[in-house]
């Protein structure tokens, strides 16, 4: 395998493959909360994309220095420190966003994809390749989001990209698609807690469906028909 | 002698009773309410439970052919849940809101967790409880009976319940006044369950124990129990919804607690919640725990001392 290769393959295994939401389970708190609607999925995903890229630069730089012993103390501490650029950063320009993402902005510091990934890569690659890592991981961090958002925005809600022109400020004021018409009776359940994992685990299961070999799929059925399930 | 000798696993008796026949009875016994609110919401409601029965069987019918599973052909449990679901809906609902409710309650209720047999949850209380929640205005839409009387004409009785007479009795025991499709005419209800004991479906434990809890709480508590026991979901809930085998647990032993878990749990949402009524969250809560129950409550084996960790649970 050539290093170029190698180099993309880390880059996109953040997508799919080892998607941190759907794939190693990660940061599932801030996922039910913060996909009430598709731009706050947004919003949330390039927020943790830019902690996650920066945190894993600086762990990755600083592996070799850090103690084994007090590591977690010290990735917090260097988590902490992005979080709260992004959190000054946030209240300043996107003052819509940090209202609708409230607490669960500041609590990317305890977000487990961040301090998974430092974990589980950061720690043990070199600079570049955490790099890759934490913009592979934030992308798929942010389509799972984005994905999440819009079902449960638009089968809740009948919207979709509302409140977009908080992020976008060229958009008018009161920017939404409406996709549904107001007529029909919106499903509001999907923009409450239970519709959240409702949508979560059937992603869950289209996403392991998607990266399972077929060779495996045709084993598991077997299984499954062979004893009881 | 071959055939004489069953050399397989137990167990070696069984009876006559198939799926199939078992959820025809269910069907046979709810009928005289399909009837009865037929005659309370006018024909609306006979064209729902239609749709929520044609729904159901085309969702499940359609899920196993694309899943390539073996079709159900036949066995009458779609049909029941369908049932089951239009008994909880209003009258007025919109068709499309009944078709999602289907939806819900067999493919991703039933089938997606494995199909009849495996299903956490009764499928029509999850419909139920998810259009509830989802089309909140709607669901609670109570129709007005068609020649109905006014002073209970408008919502559950649940929610005007203090304002209620003894000389209301009646008209809570006929189903003549709002409420969803199957749970106002308690006639036809206990009429259906006591169907449904006499032919062995299901036994009376949990039926029995639920209203009788129900009834001893609302003394306790200063409510008219006949009031609280006719009104609101609770007999459609206490015969069809909370029997249903796969949800239920297996015991005797069992069975008690889930009618008293119930019937405390319904009492509850009813005396202190803000909900009017709590039978299908009581009834799903119970279900969830259903798995607990048995295992607490398993009969030891014949010839053992101490009960050891064993056997194929289920």
């Amino acid at each position: 395998m050539s290093n170029q290769n190698s180099k993309l393959k880390i880059l996109t295994n953040g997508f799919l493959n080892e998607n941190p939401v759907l794939r190693l389970v990660l940061g599932t708190c801030p996922t039910l909360a913060t996909t009430t609607m598709a731009s706050n999925g947004i919003g949330m995903g390039l927020a943790a994309t830019f902690v996650l890229l920066c945190s894993n630069i600086v762990i990755s730089a600083l592996r070799k220095i850090i103690p084994d012993q007090v590591r977690i103390p010290c990735y917090i501490t260097v988590i902490a420190g992005f979080v709260s650029v992004v959190q000054m950063l946030v209240k300043a320009y996107v003052p819509s966003l940090d209202s609708a993402l409230g607490v669960y902005l500041p609590l990317i510091v305890v977000n487990c994809i961040i301090l998974g990934r430092a974990e589980m890569f950061a720690s043990k690659n070199n600079v570049v390749d955490s790099a890759l890592d934490g913009i592979g991981m934030g992308i798929g961090f942010t389509i799972t989001l984005t994905v999440m958002g819009s079902i449960r925005e638009i089968l809740g809600s009948g919207t979709w990209m509302s409140g977009l022109d908080g992020l976008l400020p060229f958009l008018p004021e009161g920017f939404a698609i409406r996709v549904i018409p107001e007529s029909i009776d919106p499903f509001t359940i999907m923009t409450s807690a239970p519709g959240g994992f409702f949508v979560f685990g059937i992603l869950m299961a289209a996403a392991t469906w998607l990266t399972t070999p077929k060779a495996k799929k045709q084993k598991a059925v077997e299984a499954a028909e062979g004893g009881n399930a | 002698m071959a055939n004489k000798l069953i050399v397989t696993a137990a167990p070696h008796i069984t009876s006559a009773d198939s799926t199939q026949k078992i959820m025809q009875r269910v069907c046979i016994a709810l009928v005289p309410t399909l009837i009865a609110s037929v005659f309370i919401f006018g024909i609306n409601s006979l064209i729902l439970t239609a749709i929520t029965v044609a729904a159901c069987v085309l969702f499940e019918y359609g899920y196993c052919k694309l899943m390539g599973r073996e079709v159900p052909v036949g066995d009458f449990s779609a049909v029941v849940t369908g049932m089951l679901l239009a008994f909880n809906l209003p009258a007025t609902l919109p068709w499309w809101m009944a078709i999602v409710g289907a939806f819900i309650a067999i493919v991703i209720v039933k089938q997606l967790f494995g199909g009849l047999g495996y299903n956490f949850a009764n499928p029509a209380i999850v419909g139920r409880i998810a259009l509830a929640v989802g089309f909140a205005g709607r669901m609670a839409d109570y129709p007005k009976p068609e020649n109905g009387i006014d002073a209970l004409a408008s919502a559950t009785p649940l929610a005007v319940v203090d304002q209620l007479g003894s000389s209301d009795y009646l008209t809570l025991l006929l189903g003549n006044h709002g409420g969803v499709l199957g749970e106002t005419c308690a006639i036809t209800l206990l009429l259906g369950g006591i169907y449904l004991i006499v032919t062995k479906v299901i036994s009376p434990m949990i039926p029995v124990t639920y209203l009788a809890t129900v009834a001893v709480l609302s003394l306790c508590f200063g409510l008219d129990p006949i009031v609280q026991l006719l009104s609101g979901g609770l007999m459609l809930g206490a015969f069809f919804m909370a029997t249903d085998y796969v949800t239920s647990p297996t015991t005797d032993k069992g069975k008690l607690i889930f009618g008293i878990c119930l019937g405390v749990i319904t009492m509850l949402i009813r005396h202190f919640g803000t909900m009017n009524e709590g039978v299908s969250f009581a009834i799903l809560l119970m279900n969830l725990v259903v798995p607990y129950i048995d295992v607490l409550t398993r009969q030891d084996r014949l010839g053992i001392a101490k009960a050891k960790k064993g056997g194929a649970a289920k």
